[in-house]
C-alpha cells in the first residue's frame, strides 16, 4: 500500500492542530468551525478509505490464500537513534483492529466536530471563549489517537499514549477559570502518569527480555516482506524469545508475566479500571463533546486497545489474562452499581463507560483460543465498536440536554420527551442499546462476550449477567428521569427546552442509525484475534441470547416500575437501605480513600519529612555556604581602599615575592 | 669596548625603577602618567635590545615595541582625557582624591 494516504490521515489533524492553534485568533469563530470539521471530514474519508482497502481489496499483503488477514507495516522510519541496537520508530501498521479503531475514530471525531460547532455557543449564538483553542486542541487528540492505534512499536504507541493523556488534560482544563475543572484536570493527568509509570517499566522490561520494540515481532512472524501473521505457532516461536527471560523470577511470577501486568497497568489508567478509576467521574467537567470523544469513546478504550494488541503475549502466559479477567470484573459490576444513584446525569454515562469498558476487558481476558476460536478477543472489539457509537450517542444527547436546560442534573430535567422529541429518540435508542436490546447494536456485542465468559467458567457468566442487568436497569433509570417522571417545569430565568440546531441534531441521528444497524455487522469477518475469519451465527448461542435479553427486559421492566412516573417507592428503597444507597452514592468512598492515602500517608509521613529535610538540611548547607562567603567578603573589604598607588605597591611586592619564590624553587 | 646587550639592559633597568617609584610616590596624575611612560619606554628598550643580539635575523620584537607605542599613545589620550574630566569634577588632579571607586 502506498504511504501517502497513511501519512495524510496523521498529517491533516497535526496540521489542523497547528493551524488552528496559531492562527486561530486571526480568523473568525465560524471559519475556525468549518476548518476544523472540513479537516476531520478529509481525515474521516481517507481513513474510510484505508479500511476499506485494508479489509476488502483483497491482496496479498492484507491477506493471504487461506483467508488469513495479515499485519501490514506500510511505513516505518526511524525517527530517534539512539545507539545501534536501540532504534525508536515512528510508523504505520494496518492489521484488522488499528483499521476497525481508524473507523471508530474519525467517525466519533468528525460527529464531535459537527456537534461542537452547536454546542459550544449558547442560546443567542454567542460563541464559547477559547473557541478556536478548542477545535485546535481537538485536532491534536485525533492526531494523536490516530498515532497511537497505528503504532508499529510500543514505543510509538507510548509517545502517543501520553500525547492522547496531554489531550485530555488541556481539554479537561478547557474552562479553565472553572476550579473544579482546573483540579480535574490536573486529577486526570496525576492518577494517568502514575498508571504510565507501571507502564513504562513494563515497556523497558519487554523489550530488554525480548530485544524489540515491535509489535510485529512480539506477536507475529513474518510472512513477506514488510508483511506478518499472527497465529498460535507464532506465539510459540515468540515463546523462544521468552526462554531465556522464563527463568528470571520476581516474587513469584516470571518477568514476562511482570512485564504484561505492569503493561496492563498503564491500560487499566487510561481505561479507568478500578482502583484507578477516580479521574474518570471528575473528567465531566470538561465540555460535553469532549466526554463525548474522549472520555467514552476512544481514549477510554485505548488500554482494551494495548491489550488487544499484545494478546499473543497475553495469551502465553494466563496468569496475566486472569488478573484482567478479575479487575475488569470488579470494576464492571462496582461502577454498575455507582451509576445506579448517581444524580448528574454525565456521571452516570461515565460510570456507564468505566463498566462497559470493563466488559470489554473481562472478554479479553476469557478469550482463550480453544474456545470458539478466541471469541471473546472477537467480541470485546465488537463491543469496543459498539460502545463507541451508542456511547457517543448517549453523550451527545446528553449533551444537547445540558444544553437546553442549562444544569447537569436529572433533578432539573423531568419530562422531556415532548420538548426535546429528536434528542429522546436518539437518546432512547442509544439506551436500548446499551441495554442489549434486539436488534440494537449492543445487544449482539454483549451476547458474544457473555457466551465467552460462559465458555470460561459459570461464575464469570453469572457475574457479568447480573452486571448487564444492572446497566439495563440505571440506563433506563436515566432514561425515564429525563424524559418521564413529571411535568417539566421550566426553570425559572429559562425559556422552553427544544430541540439544537441541525449541527447537534444531526450527529445523534446519525450515531442512531449506526447503533440500530452495526449489530448485523458480520464482525467476525473482519476482526479475529489471528486475522482468520469466525463465523459467528454457526456458533450462536440461543440459550445465552434469550438470557441476556430476559436480564436486559427485566431490568427496563424494574427501571420503568420504578421511575416512569413519580411515586414514593425510591425514596422508600432508598430509606431501606441507607448504608448501601450512602456507598454506591459516595462511589464506595475511593476518593476520600485516595485523599487518605495523599494527604495523610504519602504527604504527612513521607512528604513533610523530606521537605523538612530540603529546607534545613540541603537548604542549610547552602545558606551556609553563602553566610560564610558574606561575611567573609565583609572581613577583607577594608584592603580595598581605592588608593590606586597601594596597589601598585602591593602588586609590587606580590610580584617580587613571586620572583623570590620562583628563583628559590629554580635552584634546588 | 665591545657594545654588549648589559650596556642597554642596565639604563633601561634604570628607568624603569625610575618610573616605578614616580609611579607609587607622585600624587599628580600627570607625574603619574609621565612615569607610566618612563616604564613602559623601558620595556621597549628590552625588547628592542633581545631582538637585535638574540634573534638578529627576525623582526618580532620591533614590531612589537611599534605596536607598544601605538598603544602607549592610545592609552595616553585616554588617560588625559579621564583627568580632564576628574579635573573638571574637582577641580584637581590628586590620586588621593579619587578613592571613590572602590564602592
Amino acid at each position: 500500500m502506498e504511504a501517502t494516504i497513511p501519512v495524510l490521515i496523521l498529517a491533516i489533524p497535526l496540521f489542523m492542530f497547528l493551524f488552528l492553534g496559531i492562527l486561530g485568533k486571526y480568523m473568525s469563530h465560524k471559519l475556525a468551525g468549518i476548518l476544523g470539521t472540513a479537516g476531520m471530514g478529509v481525515t474521516l474519508i481517507l481513513a474510510y478509505f484505508t479500511a476499506f482497502t485494508y479489509f476488502f481489496a483483497g491482496t496479498p499483503e492484507f491477506v493471504d490464500e487461506a483467508g488469513q488477514r495479515l499485519q501490514c507495516v506500510v511505513f516505518n522510519v526511524d525517527w530517534l537513534q539512539l545507539y545501534d541496537q536501540l532504534v525508536i520508530r515512528l510508523g504505520f501498521l494496518l492489521d484488522p483492529i488499528s483499521a476497525m479503531m481508524l473507523v471508530v475514530i474519525t467517525t466519533i471525531s468528525f460527529m464531535v466536530h459537527l456537534y461542537s460547532n452547536g454546542y459550544m455557543r449558547d442560546h443567542h449564538g454567542v460563541w464559547e471563549k477559547g473557541f478556536q483553542r478548542f477545535y485546535a486542541f481537538l485536532s491534536l487528540f485525533s492526531f494523536s489517537m490516530l498515532g497511537l492505534v497505528v503504532a508499529t512499536n510500543i514505543f510509538q504507541m507510548y509517545i502517543f499514549w501520553e500525547l492522547v493523556g496531554a489531550s485530555s488534560y488541556l481539554l479537561i482544563g478547557f474552562y479553565y477559570t472553572k476550579p473544579s475543572a482546573v483540579s480535574a484536570s490536573k486529577k486526570a493527568f496525576i492518577v494517568t502518569r502514575f498508571a504510565d509509570l507501571g507502564f513504562l517499566i513494563g515497556i523497558l522490561v519487554l523489550s530488554w527480555y525480548t530485544g524489540t520494540f515491535n509489535f510485529t515481532e512480539l506477536t507475529s512472524v513474518p510472512v513477506a516482506d514488510g508483511v506478518s501473521a499472527v497465529s498460535l505457532t507464532t506465539a510459540e516461536g515468540v515463546k523462544n524469545i521468552f526462554a531465556s527471560s522464563a527463568v528470571p523470577t520476581f516474587m513469584g511470577g516470571s518477568v514476562m508475566t511482570w512485564a504484561l501486568v505492569l503493561i496492563f497497568m498503564g491500560g487499566m489508567g487510561k481505561s479507568a479500571m478500578m482502583p484507578l478509576h477516580i479521574w474518570l467521574p471528575d473528567a465531566m467537567e470538561g465540555p460535553t463533546p469532549v466526554s463525548a470523544l474522549i472520555h467514552a469513546a476512544t481514549m477510554v478504550v485505548a488500554g482494551v486497545y494495548l491489550v488487544a494488541r499484545l494478546f499473543p503475549l497475553y495469551l502465553m502466559e494466563p496468569a496475566s489474562l486472569t488478573i484482567v479477567t478479575v479487575v475488569g470484573a470488579i470494576t464492571a459490576l462496582y461502577a454498575a452499581m455507582v451509576a445506579c444513584v448517581q444524580i448528574d446525569i454525565k456521571r452516570v454515562l461515565a460510570f456507564s463507560s468505566i463498566s462497559q469498558i470493563a466488559f470489554m476487558m473481562v472478554s479479553l481476558g476469557v478469550a482463550t483460543p480453544d474456545f470458539h476460536e478466541g471469541l471473546g478477543y472477537m467480541a470485546s472489539m465488537f463491543h469496543l465498536f459498539t460502545h463507541a457509537m451508542f456511547k457517543a450517542l448517549l453523550f451527545l444527547g446528553a449533551g444537547a440536554l445540558i444544553h437546553a436546560i442549562g444544569s447537569n442534573d436529572y433533578t432539573d430535567m423531568h419530562g422531556l420527551r415532548k420538548y426535546m422529541p429528536v434528542t429522546h429518540i436518539t437518546f432512547l435508542i442509544g439506551c436500548l442499546s446499551i441495554a442489549g436490546i434486539i436488534p440494537f447494536s449492543g445487544f449482539f456485542s454483549k451476547d458474544e462476550i457473555l457466551s465467552s465468559c460462559l465458555g470460561n467458567s459459570t461464575v464469570t457468566y453469572i457475574w457479568m449477567s447480573l452486571v448487564a442487568g444492572l446497566t439495563a436497569f440505571y440506563m433506563f433509570r436515566l432514561y425515564y428521569l429525563i424524559f418521564w417522571w413529571k411535568e417539566h417545569k421550566v426553570r425559572e430565568g429559562h425559556h422552553t427546552p427544544h430541540d439544537q440546531p441541525w449541527t447537534m441534531t444531526l450527529p445523534l441521528v446519525i450515531l442512531a442509525a449506526i447503533s440500530c444497524v452495526a449489530g448485523f455487522i458480520p464482525f467476525g469477518n473482519f476482526v479475529t484475534w489471528n486475522g482468520e475469519p469466525y463465523d459467528f451465527m454457526a456458533h450462536f448461542d440461543w440459550n445465552v441470547a434469550t438470557i441476556s435479553l430476559i436480564v436486559a427486559v427485566a431490568g427496563i421492566a424494574v427501571a420503568t416500575w420504578l421511575y416512569r412516573k413519580e411515586n414514593s417507592v425510591p425514596a422508600k428503597m432508598r430509606a431501606a437501605i441507607p448504608a448501601l444507597w450512602d456507598w454506591c452514592y459516595h462511589r464506595f468512598y475511593f476518593d476520600e480513600l485516595y485523599m487518605f492515602i495523599t494527604h495523610k500517608i504519602i504527604f504527612g509521613c513521607i512528604s513533610r519529612p523530606i521537605a523538612w529535610f530540603d529546607r534545613h538540611v540541603v537548604d542549610g548547607a547552602m545558606d551556609g555556604m553563602a553566610y560564610v562567603t558574606n561575611k567573609a567578603a565583609y572581613a577583607i573589604r577594608c584592603m580595598q581602599s581605592g588608593n590606586v598607588q597601594m596597589y601598585v605597591w602591593i602588586y609590587l611586592l606580590g610580584a617580587l615575592l613571586l620572583g623570590a619564590v620562583t628563583a628559590v624553587c629554580l635552584m634546588f | 669596548m665591545e657594545i654588549t646587550m648589559i650596556y642597554y639592559l642596565i639604563p633601561a633597568l634604570v628607568m624603569f625603577c625610575c618610573g616605578l617609584y614616580g609611579f607609587i610616590t607622585r600624587k599628580n596624575m600627570i607625574a603619574m602618567l609621565i612615569s607610566l611612560e618612563l616604564m613602559l619606554n623601558a620595556v621597549d628598550i628590552n625588547f628592542v635590545v633581545f631582538n637585535r643580539f638574540l634573534f638578529p635575523e627576525q623582526m618580532e620584537g620591533m614590531f612589537f615595541t611599534l605596536f607598544a607605542i601605538a598603544m602607549a599613545a592610545a592609552e595616553t589620550a585616554l588617560a588625559i582625557a579621564i583627568i580632564i574630566n576628574v579635573f573638571r569634577w574637582g577641580k584637581r588632579i590628586d590620586v588621593s582624591d579619587l578613592t571613590k571607586l572602590k564602592d
